[in-house]
């Protein structure tokens, strides 16, 4: 279809309103990932500090019968599943969410085998939509999460599998590699250890702490809180992910609208040419009429 | 000569709350207060949603601590709870939502996991207004 100038004048301008937003909102995405970056690292002496903290005491306490150590028999798993609230986030919540029902469709015949646990709006309302079991879901988490914004949903989860609920949880999420490259990654977290990885610990060394009242007390708080902050690590993860795919995105978008713009000003400049020669030649052909 | 001291750090999740010299520190274990004075053997132990006292010179030094460990060794004590704050840094509103919410959670008693949550919650939420001197 041939546009006549102003159709696509109007279509330039349109296009330049669009690119003026997905820059911004490509602006904001980098600033929001610039404070996940914070978070993360905020985050990285506790993670650090409590996992060294769970060595030792695991190294150093001979039984490990705490049902969050031990492997059981898996009837139930259950599928943590983080997504964002909202779309133009790129590939990031489509790669995830299929990931989850490929996963489900080999590995479960029946939906009592697994359940799903949904952070965020867009996830939350898939599974809803196909009916999935879904045990418990959180959104509207803010772009800047404190631990407290997720404590809930974490000591449930951690919780759900001690009382038995499920007997394995496996997070799915994007990792965060740089802001360019994020991938999906399936991470079994509960029970913490294998039985092959107790052995392993056995025969490692003697712990010289001295543990107050006893490891088996500790053990019963700090196993806990490690595998909350192990799902507390996956979520800044996953928001670091989302905000870098969203920039990305919404960079794409801008080269695109200045791509689509600078052909739509070529379409332009010919239009109008031919408009002026058409005209010339009219005026031209006129001239020459009233001569003849 | 230089007397000794602790290097105390205060670690949560969402950073460090705290990083300086005391000469003692005193917080709520779960069997009871335990106060650390430099030189003391290494050891783990849980602490409970209470209020840390970390005492320089005369002053003393309240953080409002979550459900953590403390954890000793060769004179560094390391704090780490899933949430510690200053009096400063207190939101007082904030707490007495949460003190709201959580008695009416547990008067509802939906379910165990809910009502276990909504005691920790209200424990949290008390702390904090303790430490501020606020109902």
């Amino acid at each position: 279809m041939v546009l006549s100038s102003r159709e696509i004048q109007k279509k330039i301008e349109s296009t330049k309103k669009t690119k003026q937003i997905t820059n911004a909102m490509h602006m904001v995405a980098a600033s929001k990932l610039g404070k996940s970056e914070i978070s993360n690292s905020s985050f990285i002496p506790y993670a650090e500090k409590i996992e060294e903290m769970v060595r030792h005491i695991v190294l150093s306490y001979g039984d490990h019968n705490h049902p969050i150590l031990i492997p059981r028999r898996v009837k139930k798993v259950a599928y943590l599943v983080m997504t964002s609230d909202r779309g133009l986030a790129g590939p990031f919540n489509a790669h995830v969410l299929r990931k989850v029902e490929n996963l489900i469709n080999e590995r479960h015949r029946h939906k009592n085998e697994y359940t799903i646990i949904a952070i965020g709006r867009i996830g939350k309302e898939y599974f809803k939509n196909r009916d999935m079991p879904l045990l418990r879901s959180v959104t509207g988490l803010p772009d800047r999460p404190y631990f407290s914004d997720l404590e809930d949903l974490t000591y449930d989860t951690v919780q759900f599998f001690v009382d038995g609920e499920f007997d394995q949880l496996e997070l799915v999420y994007n990792y965060f590699y740089s802001a360019i490259s994020q991938e999906v990654v399936v991470k079994k977290i509960l029970p913490l250890i294998t039985e092959e990885a107790v052995e392993e610990l056995r025969h490692e060394m003697h712990s010289p702490f001295l543990f107050e009242p006893s490891e088996e007390q500790i053990l019963k708080t700090l196993l806990p809180q490690y595998a909350e902050s192990l799902i507390y690590g996956a979520f800044l993860e996953s928001k670091a992910s989302e905000n870098a795919s969203r920039m990305n995105a919404m960079r794409n978008a801008t080269d695109n609208a200045d791509k689509m713009i600078s052909d739509l000003r070529l379409q332009y400049n010919r239009a109008r040419q031919s408009q002026i020669t058409q005209e010339l030649a009219e005026i031209v052909g006129g001239a020459n009429a009233q001569q003849g | 000569m230089d007397k000794q001291q602790l290097a105390v750090e205060v670690v949560t999740p969402d950073g460090q709350i705290v990083n300086d010299m005391f000469d003692m520190v005193v917080v709520q274990a779960e069997q009871g207060e335990i106060g650390i004075l430099p030189n003391h053997t290494p050891m783990i132990s849980p602490v409970v949603i209470s209020t840390a006292r970390l005492k320089k010179d005369n002053e003393s030094m309240k953080v409002a601590i979550g459900g953590g460990f403390i954890e000793v060794d060769d004179n560094h004590v390391t704090i780490l709870v899933q949430s510690a704050e200053t009096p400063k840094k207190i939101d007082v509103e904030r707490a007495r939502k949460a003190k709201e919410r959580a008695l009416r959670r547990i008067k509802q008693r939906r379910d165990n996991v809910d009502f276990r949550r909504a005691e920790l919650a209200l424990k949290r939420a008390i702390n904090r207004l303790d430490l501020v001197g606020e109902e």
